[in-house]
């Protein structure tokens, strides 16, 4: 199935990412073509190196003509904006789709973890859920794109042979058969099209 | 987004979706449930997603296939309640954990304690001591542990027995050195522990002046007056209602412009009691009791 069919398929309300090594260049590759108009929020665990405080909420403000912030612990989700999880925190949506952090231990030897975020967010939306993983040289985010997918959302995994890194593309290929496999211009004609569907009366 | 109802979203699980999961939340709202009536212990009202991780994990290693005979389990033996319990609090904790909101305590904070004759601190939700510890060892360099009272409150019975003995692994100490300079302790931090095969025996005179104490902040009210309250990546696991009867607990304990401090994510943006409190450091997260 191409990308139209896929789309057609799936009344998305919200999408999560995750990325890990070279996954800051990757995502702003990925959201920097965006209509200013896209209306989805869009939630992304990206790992860093730093313990605390990372700027990436500003870095992508100034790329980005979305709304860009750090999720804050039981902030309703709001559309038309972009979400990091914070450095040092795992990053949950409850089922009333409000955001929780917590210090629990690191999952994937990663926190904040993009399965944590993955799981929650498939119990939140069900099956009107994108799930996107991007480059990276771990393990994380495979489990918690298979739970999207055993409910019913659309996950959509990036070209292993064009990401940075192909180890964390290729282990949720593997544990999964994601609907899409596509390089970051596909993954974005994805959400585009996912955006326009949801916009429509 | 606007926030929708639940029930107006399409079925979780509808189609792709496993038939058991779909029961799940319902299990967890019936085993707090029962809990609450049992025990006494009240998670009803502890935020979903992390509370649902918690005892899938418990599920997984104590050998229970699914909720109901956990619930089961839990009810018949008080020892097992005991060892799910373990996983419903979350014993993750070091020593000057985010250094510099220590170093905030001591320059902004404890300059002003100093003022008064003598001082209750409250730190609520300890788990095992680290914080309270690292407390004490501020208040020590800065003259003032010997005229405070600290009441280390924790709803585990465990945690709090970890804690009242000051011993911890020594390679997690030796982890936190860093931390205790970056938040300008002024000795040399072994000279706080005695190094025992491998563990940091806490200094003893640290805790003369701690109660640890069994003390709900979901059931129980407020036991004291006190000058400052911390408490710390523990009402990220609350719901929004819990976190409101946290913070009114709070803002009851302290004395006229009383301080408090929280965890370095943590917000009190969304809750009713948001202009009770001025913010004193707004990124560490060290607020001021507000009169009414």
């Amino acid at each position: 199935m191409n990308i139209q069919q896929v789309a057609a398929r799936h009344a998305v309300e919200a999408v999560v990412i995750g990325a890990s090594a070279g996954g800051v260049h990757a995502l702003l590759a990925l959201l920097s073509g965006l209509p200013e108009r896209f209306s989805l929020p869009i939630i992304a665990v990206l790992h860093l190196p730093q313990e605390r405080d990372s700027r990436l909420a500003d870095v992508f403000q100034q790329r980005l003509g979305m709304a860009v912030r750090e999720a804050t612990d039981k902030e309703a989700i709001a559309p038309s904006t972009l979400y990091f999880a914070g450095s040092g925190y795992h990053l949950s949506i409850e089922m009333d789709r409000t955001f929780s952090l917590s210090c629990e231990e690191p999952v994937n030897y990663s926190r904040p973890s993009i399965d944590v975020l993955m799981d929650s967010a498939a119990d939140a939306y069900g099956p009107s859920l994108a799930g996107v993983l991007l480059t990276g040289a771990n393990f994380d985010g495979a489990a918690g794109l298979a739970r999207i997918k055993q409910r019913g959302g659309l996950t959509a995994v990036q070209d292993p042979a064009e990401a940075q890194v192909a180890t964390m593309p290729q282990a949720a290929i593997r544990k999964l058969k994601p609907n899409l496999i596509l390089t970051l211009d596909g993954i974005r004609q994805l959400l585009i099209q996912l955006d326009l569907n949801h916009a429509k009366p | 987004m606007p926030k929708k109802p639940h029930t107006l979203s399409p079925a979780p699980g509808h189609g792709a979706g496993d038939g058991a999961d779909d029961h799940q939340e319902a299990e967890l709202h019936l085993l707090m449930q029962a809990i609450y009536s049992q025990y006494s212990y009240d998670f009803r009202d502890y935020a979903g997603a992390s509370q649902k991780r918690r005892v899938i994990k418990a599920l997984a290693q104590l050998g229970y296939p699914t909720i109901p005979a956990l619930q089961a389990a839990v009810a018949q033996d008080p020892a097992v309640f005991m060892q799910l319990l373990q996983y419903l609090t979350i014993p993750v904790s070091e020593m000057f954990r985010d250094p510099l909101f220590f170093l905030a305590l001591r320059q902004q904070v404890m300059p002003v304690l100093r003022t008064y004759p003598s001082l209750k601190i409250w730190v609520a939700g300890c788990s095992t001591g680290e914080e309270v510890y690292s407390l004490a060892i501020l208040l020590k360099e800065e003259g003032l542990l010997d005229r405070t009272l600290i009441y280390a409150t924790d709803i585990n019975p465990k945690s709090l027995a970890k804690a009242r003995q000051g011993i911890f692994s020594l390679a997690s100490i030796q982890g936190h050195t860093a931390n205790y300079q970056a938040a300008g302790g002024q000795q040399a931090f072994s000279d706080y522990y005695t190094a025992a095969y491998n563990a940091a025996v806490f200094d003893k005179t640290l805790r003369d002046n701690i109660t640890f104490a069994d003390h709900s902040l979901a059931t129980d009210s407020v036991f004291s007056e006190t000058q400052l309250v911390l408490c710390r990546n523990v009402l990220i696991y609350f719901n929004k209602k819990l976190q409101d009867r946290a913070l009114g607990l709070f803002h009851e304990s302290l004395s006229h412009r009383g301080f408090m401090g929280l965890g370095s994510k943590e917000s009190i943006d969304f809750s009713a009691h948001a202009r009770r409190f001025e913010p004193l450091n707004r990124l560490e997260r060290i607020f001021r009791k507000l009169e009414a």
